[in-house]
């Protein structure tokens, strides 16, 4: 897909995402209450107005060749950029699974030795201290300093002795 | 004077408490770092860490992320001098006169005139911003609802006249950050609003930190990724004791040049849309043009490295100064600022100089204090801070996005929120790559609540005649600056023989 192909999906996407919003909004009143002023769907809905209708500009100017993006013929996603971004988006959203699943400090110890050794390719000494260290300093900050409990998902029993000891 | 002489001691000393002291030296150190690293900002730094803040009272924690900010500014330029990349944005201009004299051996003139013009330009604003904000907070005070919506106009207003972005695009970004704000209640009839497919979760709103990390946070290391293909060669620096003696007589060839451009950065860092970046550029240009010599600029003359790192600190402060009288972010870092005051119970705006002195000042005090210690930071660690800098970024990027997660997870200890953080950074990053601009979104998601509410009560107050806004003469006023600022665009287009040889001209700067 080229930069100008992608400007003009992006754009066509964008306004039928305003128009929604739009659509939306008019679950509250978006006229005038007598005695209370504008109802509580009249502001998203003229900004969701105010967001088509530049999503429509910058179609319009997508036709006219306006904007550099629209003259542009290169790649908009290089198999490069794919081969960086890809897999560090999957391991965002995985990371986010697991969370639910194990639980926050599990997970982030997985993401640490997935990035740091087999997309960074560094010594396994390197990973196995920066995914042992990462959730060790979050619990400690956040358990113990800020007492916001972090969600654990099934490996909550195995918390219990550490809670012994900080609460 | 007495009036701002007094509550600045007090300042001084709040700035002195141990741990409010303690938290700035730990903010400039952090400052610098991801000032230095490339692809990382101000803006990151402070979006990122500001979870962390909820440990320590307010006041500590707007010294710290104040002193990121600063911080920040003095680090852009030693990846700049020392790698030739700028190490954020802001430091663009210090590439141009910095890596020259780097390749030449001189890059510890370089690293020096960096840090002491960015005291000079950091002092030369504080002390602009301790005589300006008292009156203005004060005349704020009688501002109403038509006058802050006003403002509000014309802060957007400004990225349509001066942010240079696609204008549909800017616009775009601004209405989109403001839906995003709406999302959650009715302020005023207290029903559900925007509760996309009925999930929960958007029944709490949108904090602002979830956008911010997203595109900040992960939307920006994805870009990193993508453009930090080539290895990077380092100039080592070496540096004695004697040298910096030298280097610190050298100060005077370009001590007039970092003042002045400490004056201007300091009023284009005052307008939301310009902020550091242009403010560095605009100094770099403007010292080249009123030379004696200007064909040494570009291979390597001091001053060029002066003139744009006094801007952009000179700007950091001046863009403090509507957040802290206003309410209204100077830049996209002080709109994160301003989110976090308001976390932090505060109510921004002219009101905290009278309710919440002791911050105010306390923050005030800190900008004095942070830039002595910031300059003596960067002189005394400058050799650690290019060793770090080689830091491989798959080392980095992990440690940033767990950062990102359990920062975006805190606030509202949902999950809901880290999912949609993800999703913005996603988004970011493709309507990024299109040159869409984001800044404008970020600044809108923390106004919006506030627009919503000044624009209703100045609608139910003159029973729905939008007039009201142009009656009341000061809304009148700020309200021709805005639709001022919007025509630029249109009088440019207007004039394209002009437009052709200005961009030529800038052309030739690069």
């Amino acid at each position: 897909m080229t930069v100008r192909t992608a400007e003009l999906w992006v754009a066509v996407i964008l306004a039928i995402m305003s128009a929604g919003i739009m659509w939306k909004s008019t679950e509250l009143n978006i006229g005038w209450i007598a005695g209370s002023g504008p109802g509580g769907g009249a502001w998203p809905f003229w900004l969701a107005g105010g967001m088509l209708v530049t999503s429509i500009w910058t179609i319009v100017r997508w036709f006219r060749r306006a904007t550099p993006q629209s003259r542009s013929t290169e790649i908009f996603m290089s198999a490069d950029t794919v081969a960086i971004v890809g897999p560090v988006v999957v391991g965002l959203v995985l990371l986010l699974i697991g969370t639910h699943i194990i639980g926050m400090y599990f997970s982030v110890f997985l993401f640490m030795i997935a990035f740091v050794r087999f997309l960074g390719r560094h010594s396994w000494f390197m990973t196995l201290s920066l995914a042992v260290a990462a959730p060790v300093v979050m619990f400690l900050l956040f358990e113990w300093a800020l007492t916001t409990s972090l969600p654990k998902g099934i490996s909550e029993p195995l918390f219990y002795p550490l809670y012994d000891l900080i609460y | 004077m007495e009036a701002i002489i007094e509550p600045l001691m007090g300042g001084l000393l709040e700035a002195f408490q141990p741990i409010n002291l303690a938290m700035m030296v730990v903010g400039c150190i952090i400052g610098l770092f991801v000032g230095a690293m490339p692809g990382l900002g101000s803006v990151n730094g402070v979006a990122i860490l500001l979870p962390i803040t909820f440990l320590v009272p307010p006041n500590a924690a707007i010294i710290f992320l104040a002193a990121i900010y600063y911080g920040a500014m003095y680090g852009g330029a030693i990846s700049s001098i020392t790698m030739g990349i700028p190490g954020a944005s802001t430091a663009v201009a210090t590439v141009f006169d910095g890596r020259p004299l780097a390749l030449a051996g001189k890059g510890d003139q370089a690293l020096m005139a960096a840090a002491l013009a960015s005291f000079i330009g950091g002092s030369v604003a504080a002390v602009m911003f301790t005589l300006a904000a008292p009156p203005l907070a004060a005349f704020a005070l009688s501002f109403g609802p038509q006058e802050e919506f006003a403002l509000m106009v014309l802060a957007f207003a400004t990225f349509i006249g001066l942010g240079g972005d696609d204008i549909p695009k800017t616009l775009f970004s601004i209405f989109i950050g403001l839906v995003l704000a709406a999302v959650g209640f009715d302020i005023i009839s207290g029903q559900p609003r925007l509760v996309f497919f009925d999930i929960d979760g958007f029944l709490r709103g949108i904090n602002f930190l979830v956008l911010a990390i997203g595109i900040y946070g992960i939307g920006e290391i994805l870009w990193t990724m993508e453009q930090s293909g080539g290895k990077m060669q380092v100039q080592y620096v070496k540096s004695s004791f004697r040298s910096i003696v030298e280097n610190f007589k050298r100060a005077k060839d370009y001590l007039g040049t970092a003042i002045f451009s400490g004056v201007l950065g300091y009023f284009v860092g005052v307008l939301p849309a310009a902020g550091a970046t242009p403010a560095s550029l605009m100094a770099y240009g403007l010292a080249k043009t009123f030379s004696k010599n200007p064909e040494s600029y570009g291979k390597g003359n001091v001053t060029g490295v002066a003139a744009p790192e006094s801007a952009n600190n000179a700007a950091s402060t001046g863009s403090m100064l509507p957040m802290l009288t206003l309410g209204i972010p100077g830049s996209p870092t002080t709109a994160i600022l301003l989110g976090g005051m308001i976390i932090w119970g505060l109510r921004p705006g002219p009101l905290l100089f009278v309710e919440h002195p002791d911050f105010v000042w306390g923050l005030i005090g800190s900008m004095y204090m942070a830039n002595l210690f910031t300059v003596i930071i960067n002189i005394a660690f400058i050799p650690i801070f290019v060793r770090v800098l080689v830091m491989p970024f798959t080392i980095l990027a992990p440690i940033i996005f767990v950062l990102c997660l359990v920062g975006g997870y805190s606030p509202n200890a949902s999950l809901h929120d880290v999912w949609l953080m993800v999703l913005f950074g996603a988004a970011g990053y493709i309507l990024r790559k299109l040159d869409y601009p984001v800044a404008p979104a970020v600044l809108a998601i923390v106004l919006g609540g506030l627009a919503e509410r000044s624009l209703r009560q100045s609608l139910l107050s003159s029973q729905g005649d939008p007039m009201t806004f142009v009656e009341r003469p000061l809304s009148g006023i700020i309200l021709f600056c805005a639709v001022a600022l919007i025509m630029v665009p249109v009088i440019r287009r207007l004039l394209p023989k002009r437009e052709k040889a200005a961009a030529g001209a800038s052309d030739g700067e690069g």
